[in-house]
């Protein structure tokens, strides 16, 4: 089966009636806007709602079209939360999400932005059912959207992942190994022809090798229908290779957006400039010795006041802790933005305006 | 001293509607509070290998051979009462998958604080205190909250620092960590990567750390093994093994890495798929995707070299190039 079978949909114009763009190229594919998810924690004998996690606070950015958006920060910072509620899993307490120029929920129901959204979640076990075997899996999605040759499109995009069809279709979920099903959930995925692929640690079960294989997968599928990647990850090479744009997340907020080269030169924000120091050593002789980040990350119940990242921050002042800083172009790089007093020359930070101090 | 760990040619197969060798001949050693990070390929039976330390596996479609001793016990022979008292007392695991490790309908706290009861028998007070002492080691902020909180409560990352708490909740001789790190942050996985290395000194712990990370094998292990298709391909210590690897497997792997790569260039991945483990290997299992591949390789098992105390490699090139060094 040739590629143009396996993404009918994204068919070069002239042979889709009714092509699936609908902005035109300039239209962002996505537009998130203030979007906010708090959780309530429960507890006490009655199992009252006690506090909000705020998970995800206020958070904005976009994707072009056939662009790759990297995200990266703490573990519990709310990445997962922002993909599922960018796919319609959980319901956002404010703020907007706009697809292709539709608002979700107003223009655009979740149904219609389930056929254009496919999500890889991080658990690769709970996310498939045991029951099925691999290559049900694969074509049930295609299935459901009634897309022609389900079993066919399945077979043939688990072959494109490495897992020969003749082996493994047949086989249930318990029956492979991790990196194996984390396969699957790729293929399954890919199998129901989406425009928006929002992969949650997709390839961090995966051995270089296979990782390879797949990313060179993501770049070609990328590459041939223009495909648009939210690429969430922990690995940070992975990301600088797949990514046009890095979002870095803190404590439920953004904290810098930067073309790839750009934050790979220079990380604006201290956050960011400890997340980058804290990669593993590749030299068995010079091992790290002390963590980069040292303090416990703050209780996201009752986040600190002003620049969350200010009771772990070496360049804190008294104007962190009391004002909220702007996330905004850096001076004389505007695409590179970060929220960090450090850069905004009026912001009453002794040290503004000179960058990031060694 | 006793060995920490002695496997002996243990050869492993699930039986079913086709027969999978896992594990094929498979012989590894490790001294008392040793860190070996194991290496490989995806399904090349890193995993199998773990469950199979720890009595993990269903008898009923699960055949093996050979012997596995952790400090003396002949693991394989355990069932019953004993294998309970073994599994997370003396040997405990990470999984790599959380949802098989940690249960949905209780709290965190009570499912760390009953296994430190079963194991230690100490009074439930005591064992909470362990929990929250343990949350707090593997740095889950307010500890004291996350207590209470369910497993689908937490971030992944959060899931993956609890299951290493139960893991070491009872200090164990053997730490098995099957992928521990992958869902975490590079900040906080070097502080659980320096944790490890100092409860490894203090309570003189081995660990087995399964890795696709070499940066991670790095930080956290002095010696290393490659699996490939079932069986160890090469084994050293982890300097030999990053500046000095011998088998093409593990060179590729090494080449494979993403470090330093050009943006949007192609990836090397190694061409061709692994093969399909439906026979045990009668010669090399590389040869089919291996660079160097002569008929020799494809018409027996390739001999094991062992060019210093303690190093091996499974391919015919390791001798002439070795002999030369
Ligand atoms: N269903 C839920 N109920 C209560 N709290 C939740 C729920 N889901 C997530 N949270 C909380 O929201 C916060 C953000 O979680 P999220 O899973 O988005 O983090 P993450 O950035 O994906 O982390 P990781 O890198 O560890 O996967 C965490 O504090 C988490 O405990
Ligand atoms: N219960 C089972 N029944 C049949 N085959 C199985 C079973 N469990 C594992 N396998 C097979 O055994 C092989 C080894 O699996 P294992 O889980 O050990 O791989 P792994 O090295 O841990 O891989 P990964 O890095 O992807 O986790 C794989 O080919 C897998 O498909
Ligand atoms: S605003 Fe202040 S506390 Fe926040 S990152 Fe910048 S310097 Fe640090
Ligand atoms: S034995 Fe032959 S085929 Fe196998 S790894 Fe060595 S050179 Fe390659
Ligand atoms: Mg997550
Ligand atoms: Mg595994």
């Amino acid at each position: 089966m040739s590629a143009t079978d396996l993404f009918p949909a994204l068919k070069p114009k002239t042979a889709a009636p009714e092509s699936r763009d609908k902005g035109g190229p300039a239209q962002p594919l996505v537009i998130v806007r203030d979007l906010q998810k708090h959780f309530p924690v429960r507890g006490g004998i009655l199992g009252r709602t006690q506090a909000m996690v705020q998970a995800v606070d206020g958070v904005s950015f976009e994707v072009k079209k056939g662009e790759t958006l990297g995200i990266v920060g703490e573990s519990g910072c709310g990445k997962s939360t922002t993909a599922r509620l960018l796919i319609g899993l959980i319901e956002k307490d404010k703020g907007e999400i706009i697809f292709d120029g539709q608002g979700l929920g107003d223009a655009l129901s979740l149904k219609e932005l389930r056929k254009d959204v496919q999500m890889v979640f991080q658990d690769s076990y709970a996310s498939l059912n045991p029951r099925l075997t691999i290559e049900d899996s694969v074509a049930f999605g295609a299935k459901v959207q009634g897309l022609d040759d389900p079993n066919g499109r399945a077979r043939s995009l688990m072959a494109r992942v490495g897992l020969d069809p003749d082996r493994f279709a047949h086989r249930y979920p318990h029956e492979l190994s991790g990196g194996q099903r984390q396969r699957v959930n790729i293929a399954r995925a890919l199998a129901m022809s989406p425009r928006l692929v929002v992969l949650d640690e997709a390839v961090s079960a995966l051995d270089k090798s296979v990782e390879a294989q797949v990313l060179n997968l993501l770049s070609d599928l990328r590459r041939e229908f223009g495909l648009t990647y939210i690429f969430i990850s922990h690995d940070l090479n992975v990301v600088r290779y797949i990514s046009d744009r890095i979002l870095v997340m803190y404590l439920g907020e953004v904290v810098e957006v930067a073309p790839v080269d750009s934050i790979w030169r220079e990380q604006a924000h201290p956050y960011t400039r400890s997340l980058f120091s804290a990669m593993p050593s590749m030299d068995p002789d010079n091992r790290t010795q002390e963590p980069p980040l040292a303090g416990d990350p703050p209780n996201p119940i009752d986040p600190p006041k002003g620049c969350r990242f200010h009771t772990r921050c070496r360049f804190a002042s008294e104007v962190c802790k009391t004002r909220v800083p702007k996330l905004q172009g850096l001076p004389g790089n505007a695409e590179h933005l970060a929220a960090c007093h450090l850069h905004d020359a009026t912001s009453g930070h002794p040290k503004a305006g000179q960058g990031v101090p060694q | 001293m006793t060995k920490l760990l002695d496997i002996q040619n243990l050869t492993l197969r699930f039986k079913g509607k086709r027969t999978v060798h896992a594990i094929n001949d498979v012989s590894l050693s490790m001294e008392q509070g040793e860190t070996l990070a194991l290496l490989g390929e995806s399904g090349s039976g890193k995993s199998v290998t773990l469950k199979a330390l720890l009595g993990l596996l269903p008898p009923k479609r699960t055949e093996i051979e050979g012997k596995i001793e952790v400090n003396g016990t002949d693991v394989l022979s355990l069932s019953g009462r004993k294998l309970q008292k073994y599994r997370g007392g003396e040997v405990s695991m990470v999984f790599q998958e959380p949802a098989l490790a940690l249960d949905p309908v209780y709290t965190v706290g009570r499912q760390i604080a009953e296994s430190v009861m079963r194991h230690k028998g100490v009074s439930k007070a005591e064992a909470m205190s362990t929990a929250l002492d343990m949350l707090d080691r593997v740095r889950i902020p307010s500890a004291n909250r996350r207590l209470h909180n369910y497993p689908h409560e937490l971030s992944g990352g959060m899931r993956q620092r609890v299951m290493i708490a139960l893991a070491l909740a009872c200090r164990p001789r053997l730490l098995l960590a099957d992928e521990p790190t992958t869902a975490l942050d590079a900040t906080v996985q070097i502080q659980i990567l320096l944790l490890l290395r100092e409860l490894q000194k203090e309570f003189g712990m081995g660990v087995i750390f399964v890795t696709h990370d070499i940066g991670v094998a790095v930080e956290i292990s002095e010696r290393v093994a490659v699996m490939y298709a079932g069986q160890i391909v090469e084994e050293g210590t982890t300097s030999e093994i990053i500046k000095s690897a011998q088998h093409p497997y593990t060179q590729g792997l090494l080449a494979a890495n993403l470090h330093d790569v050009e943006r949007g260039a192609r990836l090397n991945a190694i061409p061709g798929a692994p093969p399909s483990l439906e026979a045990k290997p009668e010669s090399c299992s590389f040869a089919p995707r291996c660079p160097h591949a002569t008929a020799e390789c494809r018409a027996a098992l390739p001999p094991v070299f062992t060019p210093a105390p303690r190093r091996r490699v499974a391919c015919v090139m390791a001798a002439p190039a070795l002999a030369a060094e």
